[in-house]
Formats: C-alpha cells, sequence, structure tokens
C-alpha cells in the first residue's frame, strides 16, 4: 500500500472534502477555516455577484436536507443586526449538507479577546452577545453550537452571532431548549472573564448547572444579570453578605460617599481649630 | 488474502457484507475491513499497549480472527459511534483479556492466518514515531486516515491504468502525491508531454475520481 507522509495526507484529505458543488451558481475561491463542525470557505455567488461564506457539514450523519430547509426558512425571518443570516442550504452529490451565509468581515472573539483586557469590555461584549441569542429565543430559535469560534466582533465592536445552521426550533426536532444555550454561554462566561469575582462565579455556576431547570430560563435572563453586576447591582444568582452589600453600594456611589467623607473631614477640622 | 485488495465500485457497506448469509460476501467485508484497519490495529498495539512488535502481530491476527470468528461486529449501532471507534474499543477490551490471561496469547500466537506486511508497518514506525503529544487514539485515527488515504491511491492507480489512464495518474502524483513545491501546470506540461490545457483537465478528472473513491470507501468500512 501507498504510504503517505503527513504533508501529503493532509492535502489529500483538503482535496477530498473539497465540495462539488451541484449548478454553477457558487464557485469556491479558497478556504477560510475549519472547526468540528465542518469547512468554511469563502465563495462566490455568480447569480448575485456577491462573496459569501459556504460552510460544508463535515458530521457523520447531518440532519436531513428537509429539516435543514425548514429550519433555515425560520432562520431567514431572524432579522437581527447581531445575527448573521442564512442565504441559502443544499446538498452535495455526496450527501454532505451545505449552506450559504452573509460574508462577515471582522475578527473571531476568541481572537479579538486577545487585544481586549479589560473585564468590562468583555463583559459588556457578553451582554451584546446574550441580547442577540436573547431575540432569536424570543422568536422560538435556539442556536445549539455558541462557542467563541462562532461569534465575530465587527471592527466597530458589533457582536455577530454565526452559524445557525445547526440552530433548532424550539419544539422541533433534537435538542430544541434555550437552556442548552444558556449552558453555552455560562461556559464563554467563564472562557471570557478570569478570574472571577464572587458574584459573577454564581453567574456562571447558575448558567451551566448540570440541572437545566437550575439554569437562566434563555439568554435574556443571563444577560439581565450580567448587566446588573455591570451597573454594580447585586446578581439574581448570587446572596450577598451585609459587608459585600455596603462595599457594593459603596462602589457603586463612589461620588456620594467621597463628597460625605469630605464634609466629615471638614467638619472635623473646623471642630479641632475653632471648636465649634 | 491480497495485501492490497482492489475496493469494489459499489457503496455497499463491508460491514453489511459481513451480516450477509452468503460466506463469500462475508469474506469479502472482512477482507476490506482488514485492508482498511490492520496498520492502525497493529500501531496502536504498540503504541497503546506497548507491546513488542512480534507480541503486537499476534494481537493484530487474533484480533482480526477473533472478530470473524465471533463475530464481533455484529454489535455495532451506527447511532453511537463511528465504525472505527467502535472497532478501537473492540480492540482495547480483546487485548486486555489477552494481557490478562498471557497464557491464551502464547497458545495461538505466532500462527499466521493473515497475510499482513508487519515488517512493512514496523518500519513506518520507527521511522515515523507518533509525534509528541499525541495521545495513542489520535494516533489510531491518524493511521487509519493515512490507510484509508492509501489504499484510495492504490485503487486511482490501479483504474487510471486499467482504462489506459496512465498519464492522468502521473499529473495526480506529480502534483498532488509528491512534495513538489512550486510546480506550474506549465512546467508539469512540458515534463509529461502535454498541453497545458489538458494538464487542467485532466488533474480535474483525476481528482474528482480520487474523491469518489475517497468517499466509497469511507462509506465502505466506516459506516453501517
Amino acid at each position: 500500500m501507498t504510504w503517505l507522509p503527513d504533508r501529503t495526507l493532509d492535502h489529500l484529505q483538503r482535496l477530498s472534502e473539497h465540495p462539488e458543488l451541484p449548478g454553477a451558481r457558487y464557485r469556491i475561491v479558497r478556504e477560510l477555516g475549519r472547526g468540528g463542525m465542518g469547512v468554511v470557505y469563502l465563495a462566490e455567488d455568480t447569480e448575485l455577484d456577491r462573496e459569501v461564506a459556504l460552510k460544508v457539514i463535515a458530521a457523520p450523519a447531518p440532519p436531513p436536507v428537509e429539516q435543514m430547509l425548514r429550519e433555515a426558512r425560520i432562520l431567514a425571518q431572524l432579522e437581527h443586526p447581531g445575527i448573521v443570516p442564512v442565504h441559502d442550504v443544499g446538498e452535495l452529490p455526496d450527501g454532505r449538507a451545505f449552506y450559504v451565509m452573509k460574508l462577515v468581515r471582522g475578527r473571531r472573539l476568541d481572537e479579538y479577546v486577545q487585544q481586549t483586557a479589560g473585564a468590562a469590555d468583555r463583559l459588556r461584549l457578553f451582554e451584546k452577545i446574550c441580547q442577540t441569542v436573547a431575540f432569536a429565543h424570543a422568536q422560538g430559535v435556539v442556536h445549539r453550537d455558541l462557542k467563541p469560534q462562532n461569534i465575530m466582533v465587527g471592527e466597530f465592536g458589533e457582536v455577530l452571532v454565526m452559524d445557525w445552521g445547526v440552530a433548532g426550533v424550539a419544539g422541533g426536532a433534537g435538542r430544541s431548549d434555550p437552556r442548552t444555550d444558556v449552558f453555552a454561554l455560562g461556559g464563554l462566561l467563564e472562557w471570557l472573564v478570569t478570574p472571577r469575582p464572587k458574584p459573577l462565579q454564581a453567574v456562571c455556576r447558575k448558567a451551566t448547572a448540570a440541572d437545566p431547570a437550575a439554569r437562566y430560563d434563555g439568554a435574556a435572563a443571563l444577560g439581565s444579570d450580567v448587566a446588573r453586576y455591570l451597573d454594580g447591582l447585586p446578581v439574581l444568582a448570587y446572596r450577598e453578605s451585609i459587608v459585600e452589600r455596603a462595599g457594593r453600594w459603596a462602589s457603586r456611589n463612589r461620588t456620594a460617599v467621597l463628597l460625605v467623607a469630605a464634609y466629615l473631614v471638614m467638619r472635623a477640622l473646623l471642630l479641632f481649630f475653632t471648636g465649634r | 488474502m491480497p495485501e492490497v485488495p482492489l475496493f469494489p465500485t459499489t457503496r455497499r457497506s463491508a460491514l453489511s457484507a459481513m451480516r450477509s448469509a452468503d460466506p463469500a460476501e462475508r469474506a469479502r467485508g472482512f477482507e476490506t475491513l482488514v485492508a482498511a484497519y490492520w496498520r492502525p490495529v497493529y500501531k496502536y498495539i504498540r503504541i497503546k499497549w506497548s507491546k513488542s512488535s512480534e507480541d503486537a502481530q499476534d494481537l493484530t491476527q487474533g484480533f482480526f480472527v477473533r472478530a470473524m470468528e465471533k463475530q464481533f461486529f455484529r454489535g455495532y449501532d451506527p447511532a453511537r459511534a463511528a465504525f472505527r471507534t467502535f472497532l478501537r474499543t473492540c480492540l482495547d477490551g480483546f487485548v486486555a483479556n489477552e494481557h490478562q490471561a498471557d497464557q491464551r496469547l502464547k497458545r495461538g500466537g505466532g500462527v499466521e492466518v493473515l497475510s499482513l506486511d508487519f515488517e512493512g508497518a514496523e518500519g513506518e514506525l520507527q521511522q515515523h514515531p507518533a509525534p509528541d503529544g499525541m495521545t495513542p487514539e489520535e494516533c489510531f485515527h491518524r493511521e487509519w486516515l493515512r490507510s484509508v488515504f492509501g489504499l484510495a491511491v492504490d485503487t486511482l492507480r490501479r483504474e487510471c491504468e486499467a482504462e489506459g489512464k496512465g498519464v492522468h495518474f502521473r499529473l495526480f502524483e506529480r502534483y498532488d502525491l509528491e512534495e513538489a513545491g512550486g510546480l506550474t501546470y506549465e512546467a508539469l506540461a512540458a515534463e509529461l508531454g502535454q498541453p497545458a490545457t489538458a494538464v487542467t483537465n485532466y488533474l480535474a478528472a483525476t481528482r474528482r475520481r480520487f474523491r469518489r473513491i475517497v468517499l466509497e470507501l469511507m462509506g465502505e468500512v466506516d459506516s453501517p
């Protein structure tokens, strides 16, 4: 048998994965990236004369094309600036499914955060992700594959949640519970912010609870709790002690605390020097 | 058994063939599976179980013979895992049992049942050891891919030769198999005495054919 060196093997693997697209509408330009779910290519939509992202699903048992089409129609209704829409879905002659998305220019979240060190910035980003996913949940759609590689950050800091091709419709086939996304978002929050203060730690724990019933009931509730933390308010997932509450209150009302402290110091000095 | 069987162009799975009532069909399915899996199995035993080459040869032989006799693979449920994962799990169980009852290995060991090029496989292992940090399971998967793609190349070569398309295969070999960095279609055309347009067309057609062979092979040895 022909023995293949690693480099040749990698090359042949890419060659064999290259999609032979039915019809002439899409022309593959080059590979953009690959992950567990499949390979994304930069493609040219020759009918509309625009560049698109075309993803070929590598899963050994992809959902039937009819199911993908049904879900794609529902996803097409998700009009939100943070959601990258699926334009088209189809099946390759070899049985693999593919879908076509708007081509997004930006950086993947895992690349973006390497340059964004502040915890507060990261939390604001996370809140935007939650708001986007919450919009989908409100429409009855669950993403089911939320991870840093599926989230892009545009040049103005806008968040774009990608890869809705494996999303499920709540109550539809497969695991389509919004709390699946809550779990993934909890993992994302753990990854984004380390180390975490106790309230955030509690938020992560609640989001990633083994029992779905113990989690937030959707991305909106999770996002709201993180927003409360950012606003210096108590989070629902954590019961704080009196000392912690006082510390948080002082931190939130820093100006008032400083003014009162300055007033008290002035009063003390007046009392000391003038006896009044 | 031939070392490299020519894979039939049917999409029928080797696993289905092994469930057939027809002994000839069962034997064909078995040969197909052995051809695709024996190298990864041998190397996995060497790496994961740290067995000597001799013991790994006996265990590889024993595993496939026992699998055929006891019909191990009948219990495969495609809904639970890929066949390659199932086979590796069966292999772990088999080697663990043989490890515990060492006498059994000695009793059955050394009997060459299948004609397999163990010397070649051992040479590959010595010359190209698994990279640091690669788990035995990852190594098994990698070797399985190498085996399937190697067989696909052999099948492509035979199909091209049988159809008098030796130049098609030669193009594929030069451009996609050999590490000929910077090789242009024009240089390839001059080298093989073909017009440049023919090179483009032949290479595209041969790649398409290779893709089909790989997909068929994968279907043969890794799906129900």
